[in-house]
């Protein structure tokens, strides 16, 4: 579904995706780990559509559509939801209005007629238990007075409703205590299916206790230098980057 | 990309920019005494009612315009203003007796002129240009003993209310503008709620300039006797012209003991183009007293239009324990200026007021917020709490804040709280992020700073000041 080829992407001037490549299939999960620096967030960035990066070379497919000529709210109607590792407060906007208003706009788009309210109001209900959200939230602005926790079990729980087709977490473990990063992992798991696909970005191998990837790569300057199965987290758990450094930059 | 976004949600158009072919009875420019005479004269009135005229008119001579707004008003000729213009049929008895121009231009403006509209509770009284066109429900309402009418009627039928409560608020003497309507004022509504009534329906009156080069003066004078409610509101609008048009209108309300009164208004006169030409020129005095013990003000305004906006709604605190609220959203936008706020002056003991202003500013609007919260030595134990939020779009807008304060005891607290805040580029590329544009997340986002005003206004009317909030922006962030 996701083609990625020699991507390079800069941020104000300064090169810091350096021909990443990349495939990801439907009933996929896919780890990216690597060091700070490494280019994770960027690539988070990029495939979301956000302007502050400057795509220099190479190229997006998924589902054979050009993904870096898409606006970000087209990337999101196509099926690419951006779980973020700092999701931001939107005062005075409820979250019922603000998630119905997504909603619609990727029905609109698939050419299917808003939601009525009632329904919209059972799905809430029903998708709000999958991440085991305290009822009230949903009535509260988006992520106003939230705490850690509480907004990235939001991001799942939007990303329950919106049912993407490539959903890319960015560092959604980071700030969790243990029980909010079970029930967070708990609610991917549930999610997924043989025709959607994760990609998982993150620092530790703590998260892939509870979401087993299919595939573990390891992010370093810009470009993927090592691709391997669940186990290679572990070891990269024991024995930390720095041999993938010496690895990469020996070579 | 800010730029680019900010660009875009400025450009919206102005949306109820039609003319209405209608026959008008229109005199001729320009402004002296024989005019004043000649407006009473074409109304009927009653010697009182032109002496009242004159006096102001002859004041007014010794008046200068005021000054002290953060306001770039362009010089008026106020000679070259028609100060009276009317639809030629008038008068009708029934709706079919109503030129069907007129009724087609209240239709596009969406209000329900018909009775059939009952279902949506609300009595209107159209104005158009100068002259109140149809008041519905007037029969309903008369059986509770609710007066609900036009000023002229008012004067025809009711003279003793109107010329014991007429300028007992604003005064001929005020300013500059309430003298200039003391003179010339043509028409407007008038309401009174009779002692122990709660007034069953949201009473509505719709302004709306259409005569080229006329000046609107309208006049609305609300009592609310004691033990009595009455939510009223007010919607303006008019057609796009290149030339700026005045509105200088007055508001008076008086509230007796137990009495409230709650006035709303969704002001959306044609702002002007994109380079600030045309528009109308919007300089409105509006005061209510709290005459009785426990009696309450509440004002909403939603300003999203005019070219020049100059109002300060403001509330006399006299009865002990009265109180008094001032909600208000005020947009500019293109080149658009606003300076408005309110007054809210302790007079009585235990007197409360509560101040909630939210600017917005986009393109190159200026967006002013003037306040005065004034407690006087007697007014042991009052109480005031103010905030002013100001939200810019773009770096071409301005917001300013103006709070006075004068406290004279010791008894009373006076808070007073101002934030300003840009719409920040994250927020809008979480909401594209979600799917949503960023036409409609700038909306999202500006109705969600807005809402705490937005939702003082009757539910259908919310409804429509939102529309009308994004509908303002449209284009001033892309």
């Amino acid at each position: 579904m996701l083609e990625i080829k020699n991507l390079h992407a800069n941020i104000n001037g300064k090169e810091i995706l350096k021909g990443l490549d990349l495939i990801v299939r439907p009933g996929e999960i896919h780890a990216i780990m690597g060091p700070n620096g490494a280019g994770k967030s960027t690539l988070a960035s990029v495939l979301s559509g956000n302007q502050a990066f400057e795509v220099t070379k190479g190229k997006v497919t998924f589902y054979d559509k050009n993904l870096l000529d898409m606006s970000p709210e087209d990337r999101s109607r196509e099926g690419i939801f951006l779980s973020f590792q700092y999701p931001v407060e939107i005062p005075g906007v409820s979250m019922v209005n603000f998630m119905r208003t997504a909603l619609n706009e990727h029905r609109k788009y698939n050419k299917l007629e808003p939601m009525s309210a009632t329904d919209f109001l059972r799905t809430m209900r029903e998708k709000k238990e999958l991440v085991e959200m305290d009822s009230n939230l949903a009535n509260r602005s988006v992520n106003e007075g939230f705490s850690g926790g509480e907004k990235k079990k939001n991001e799942i729980f939007q990303m329950a409703m919106l049912d993407p087709r490539l959903a890319i977490l960015d560092e959604t473990d980071s700030g969790l205590d243990i029980d909010a990063l079970r029930i967070v992992a708990n609610g991917v798991n549930k999610l997924k299916r043989s025709d959607n696909a994760t990609i998982l970005i993150t620092h530790y191998q703590r998260l892939l206790d509870y979401i087993v990837p299919d595939f573990v790569h390891v992010l370093y300057d810009g470009r993927i230098v090592k691709t391997g199965g669940k186990e290679l987290a572990l070891e990269l758990e024991d024995k930390g980057y720095d041999w993938i450094k010496k690895e990469v930059d020996g070579e | 990309m800010s730029e680019a976004i900010l660009d875009q949600v400025t450009q919206g158009e102005y949306k109820y920019g039609f003319t209405s072919d209608i026959e008008t009875d229109i005199i001729p420019i320009g402004l002296s005494e024989d005019v004043v005479r000649l407006i009473s004269a074409k109304k009927n009135e009653p010697e009182w009612m032109l002496e009242f005229r004159l006096k102001a008119y002859r004041y007014w001579l010794t008046l200068e315009m005021p000054t002290w707004a953060h306001l770039n008003i362009p010089e008026i000729d106020y000679q070259s203003i028609a100060y009276y213009a009317a639809p030629r049929k008038n008068t009708p008895k029934n709706l079919d007796e109503v030129d069907p121009e007129l009724l087609k231009t209240f239709e596009k403006l969406g209000i329900p002129l018909h009775e059939r509209m009952a279902l949506s509770g609300i009595a209107v009284d159209a104005v158009l240009d100068s002259v109140s066109v149809k008041t519905t429900f007037k029969e309903s309402l008369n059986e509770m003993g609710i007066i609900f009418c036009s000023f002229s009627d008012a004067v025809e039928h009711h003279p003793d209310l109107v010329q014991k409560y007429l300028a007992s608020v604003v005064p001929y003497t005020d300013n500059f503008f309430a003298t200039l309507n003391s003179a010339v004022f043509s028409d407007g509504s008038f309401v009174y709620i009779p002692k122990g009534v709660r007034c069953p329906m949201e009473l509505s009156t719709y302004f709306r300039i259409n005569a080229i080069n006329t000046g609107q003066f309208e006049r609305t004078l609300i009592i609310a006797d004691e033990d009595s409610y009455v939510s009223y509101l007010e919607g303006c609008t008019a057609p796009m012209r290149d030339e700026n048009q005045l509105h200088a209108a007055i508001v008076e309300i008086v509230v007796m003991k137990n009495a409230q009164v709650k006035y709303s208004t969704v002001q959306n006169w044609y702002p002007g183009d994109k380079n600030g030409k045309g528009g109308i020129f919007n300089f409105v005095t509006k005061r209510g007293i709290c005459k009785g013990e426990n009696s309450k003000i509440s004002w909403t305004q939603v300003e999203t239009g005019s070219a020049i906006t100059w109002k300060y709604p403001s509330c006399i605190l006299l009865g002990d324990n009265s109180s008094a609220e001032f909600y208000s959203v005020a947009v500019t936008n293109n080149h658009q200026q606003a300076d408005t706020g309110t007054k809210m002056l302790h007079i009585g003991k235990n007197t409360r007021s509560h101040i909630l202003s939210k600017g917005i500013s986009a393109g190159q609007g200026q967006n002013s917020y003037r306040g005065l919260v004034k407690i006087n030595k007697n007014a042991e134990n009052s109480r005031n709490y103010s905030q002013c939020d100001s939200l810019l779009l773009g770096d071409k807008c301005g917001a300013h804040t103006f709070p006075y304060m004068e406290v004279s005891n010791d008894s009373s607290i006076v808070e007073h709280e101002a934030t300003t805040s840009k719409i920040n580029e994250d927020q809008i590329f979480y909401c594209n992020q979600r799917g949503i544009s960023t036409e409609d997340a700038v909306g999202l986002i500006v109705n969600g700073y807005a809402k705490e005003v937005l939702n003082q206004l009757p539910m259908e009317f919310a409804v429509e000041a939102q529309k009308l909030l994004q509908v303002t922006l449209e284009g001033s962030v892309g």
